[in-house]
């Protein structure tokens, strides 16, 4: 790993941190609930308080998402959405605002595409990251080569994940570590697991890169909750569950006021 | 030869483990404990008592006089895994997997099925045992073998609709691997075939050597020597590396048979080893149907147990190698070796070992009189009865 580089991403929590502030990361399904409709949702949504906005690219068979993210990936599909409108989307997007982007997406997607090209591309349309939840460090050789210097890699720890593991992957993690809130898939949950604040501990007696929770953190205040133990909040299913349920042409709204409602609950809680 | 996989779980360049990380403590738990198990006597004595008073085995080594007489050349014989408790090779897998979660302290187990056979075989375990079984199936499967559905039901397991993607095999296998990662710490999950992450594809194929195993006794005693020829179809493809593993490091010439559906040029087969190009699915690398965006195909076949897009990982690597020659029969081929079978032998073979029959045809002009051939015969046919009669147009 470089140490010279400070990249897009670290400097957001470099920042959050010495002002005292929480990292609020989005995600929403790029395509969804169209193409244009996404791009004016992660505009929106970086001036609505979003600190980076991750962007699913839609994978044929999401293993580690539930039935809100399944749907929504489905439906993108369906509409013909492929990895080239991604990188349309973030170049697109890119020139409207200065949030880091995330990619969120399969590893198959990225291997199809071709690993340099993907690193290549995606870094040249200002994407800052990527989160590849079926593709863990011991698999990641390859494209952390073609990676390297272009893109950051979020890897993601898990409540399961033993005391070793937590120590090898915080290791190679760059931009923040993704802590799984809960053993289980993405999808918006009533309750936080008791173990949270635990499992966070465990990963902060490791390391000191930035901590961001996400799966299942549903409503404003869970997210302020979350944001006492870890340094950023990652809200994904319960988003898009606002977008689903809104009439159709008023789901940026709806999905605007919910980020400004988490925003102002994690500035003042 | 090469010993495959190697610690990493590769066999080649396929394999490997790419899963959730939720998954991976759980994957390295069941590792160990496989580990351990496969060199204590006491678990194998285990595994071989029930092998051999539960499953019925050995299965054996039939020679089909009509059905050589009907091909035309060689001495064919079946192996008749169609015999085990539940009528397939299943059970072989299941058996050994149950034990292993009972060595895990996991009550509640958990599998995908697609023509039901899996589910069936699981679901059997699990009541043996008395573990908690949810099995998973894709609502189109459902529709198709209603009766696998009812039989599961009977052995007490919970049968899961999967309505998402292609609404089959593919999908049952990504909402079992979700039920996993949200109920690992009590659940283990039995992966039906030589699929998934690292150890599933060895260890699966370690309890299905047992098929390969009895045929290298059993044709030395039968024919003084190995079989010119192994013939197994390729789904997922347990019951093919079941009886290829043990005979790869002989002359044994190999075939795998995977499913050409409509045929090989339609788009619509099951064949990824033919058709398909290297990809990650279902936790590991291997050759896998998808289309120019890296989204995995549907696959088609007329049997339920080769509808699945992608292959196990050591087929992969036994095809780049060149030790195993993989081949494709068409659903009507395979239909035709359904019947011929029944009428020559007396014995309605499944609809996948239909496909490694069908073969035989394509073979014969390179068969000598006495060529001594073995089909693996992995699963009788009662449960396809329904779809045949449909395909012939014969209301039943």
């Amino acid at each position: 790993m470089s140490a010279v580089r400070t990249s897009a991403i670290s400097r957001v929590f470099a920042e959050a941190r010495d002002s005292g502030r929480s990292v609020l990361i989005p995600y929403c399904m790029g395509g969804y609930p169209s193409f244009d409709e996404s791009a004016e949702l992660i505009v929106a949504l970086a001036e609505a308080g979003a600190d980076i906005v991750e962007i699913g690219i839609p994978f044929s068979d999401p293993l580690a998402d539930g039935p809100t993210i399944q749907t929504a990936s489905q439906t993108s599909l369906e509409a013909g959405f492929r990895p080239e409108h991604a990188l349309e989307l973030a170049a697109r997007v890119s020139d409207q605002t200065d949030v880091p982007l995330v990619f969120m997406t399969y590893y198959n997607i990225v291997l199809h595409f071709g690993l340099k090209r993907f690193a290549r591309e995606a870094a040249k349309v200002g994407v800052a990251g990527v989160i590849l939840p079926d593709l863990p460090p011991d698999e990641a050789g390859p494209w952390h080569e073609a990676a390297q210097g272009k893109l950051d890699t979020i890897y993601l720890l898990a409540p399961t994940s033993a005391p070793e593991r937590i120590k090898s992957v915080a290791k190679v993690a760059e931009g923040f570590i993704y802590a799984v809130s809960t053993v289980g898939v993405t999808g918006a949950r009533t309750d936080l697991s008791d173990e949270l604040s635990d499992f966070v501990g465990r990963i902060r007696a490791t390391s000191d890169k930035p901590i961001a929770v996400g799966f299942g953190v549903s409503t404003a205040s869970q997210a302020a909750t979350v944001a006492k133990i870890a340094d950023g909040v990652i809200i994904g299913s319960a988003l898009i569950d606002r977008i689903a349920r809104a009439k159709p042409s008023e789901g940026v709204d709806a999905a605007v006021t919910f980020i400004s409602a988490v925003r102002e609950a994690l500035d003042h809680p | 030869m090469k010993r495959v996989p190697d610690n990493r779980g590769r066999f080649g360049a396929y394999g490997g483990k790419y899963v959730p990380e939720t998954l991976m403590a759980a994957l390295d738990e069941l590792e160990a404990v496989y580990d351990r198990a496969k060199r204590s006597p006491a678990f194998r004595a285990e595994l071989e008592l029930y092998l051999r008073d539960y499953v019925g085995r050995p299965t054996p080594l039939y020679f089909a006089r009509r059905l050589s007489e009907a091909v035309g050349k060689g001495r064919i014989y079946l192996k008749r895994e169609d015999l085990c408790h539940t009528g397939a090779h299943k059970m072989n897998n299941t058996i050994g997997q149950v034990l292993l979660a009972q060595r895990m302290g996991k009550p509640r187990v958990i599998a995908e099925t697609g023509a039901g056979q899996h589910g069936v075989a699981t679901a059997t375990a699990a009541a043996m045992f008395g573990l908690e079984c949810v099995v998973y199936m894709g609502a189109e499967d459902i529709e198709r073998q209603s009766l696998n559905v009812f039989r599961m039901k009977l052995l007490g397991a919970e049968v899961r609709s999967v309505g998402s993607g292609t609404r089959t095999l593919k999908d049952a296998t990504n909402e079992a691997l979700r039920d996993w990662v949200s109920n690992v710490r009590n659940t283990h999950y039995i992966i039906g075939s030589v699929v998934g992450p690292h150890p599933y594809p060895m260890l699966v194929r370690d309890f299905q050597a047992v098929i390969g195993r009895e045929v290298i006794k059993q044709s030395v005693k039968a024919e003084g020597r190995l079989p010119d020829y192994a013939l197994a179809c390729v789904g997922g493809g347990s019951n093919a590396i079941g009886l290829f593993h043990p005979l790869l490091r002989f002359r044994t010439r190999l075939i795998g048979v995977e499913a050409a559906g409509y045929g090989l040029t339609t788009g619509k087969h099951g064949a990824p080893l033919a058709k398909g190009s290297p990809g990650v699915l279902h936790g590991s690398m291997s050759y896998l149907l998808q289309d120019d965006n890296g989204q995995v195909a549907e696959a088609h076949s007329i049997s339920a147990g080769l509808d699945y897009p992608g292959v196990g990982p050591e087929h992969s690597y036994l095809k780049d190698e060149k030790l195993v020659r993989y081949v494709s029969v068409t659903d009507d081929e395979a239909l035709e070796a359904f019947e011929q079978l029944c009428r020559t032998e007396g014995i309605i073979p499944a609809l996948e070992s239909a496909h490694a029959l069908a073969y035989l045809k394509k073979l014969a002009p390179k068969l000598r009189k006495e060529s001594f051939v073995v089909v693996n015969l992995s699963g009788r046919g009662d449960k396809d009865a329904h779809i045949v009669a449909d395909a012939l147009g014969v209301d039943v």
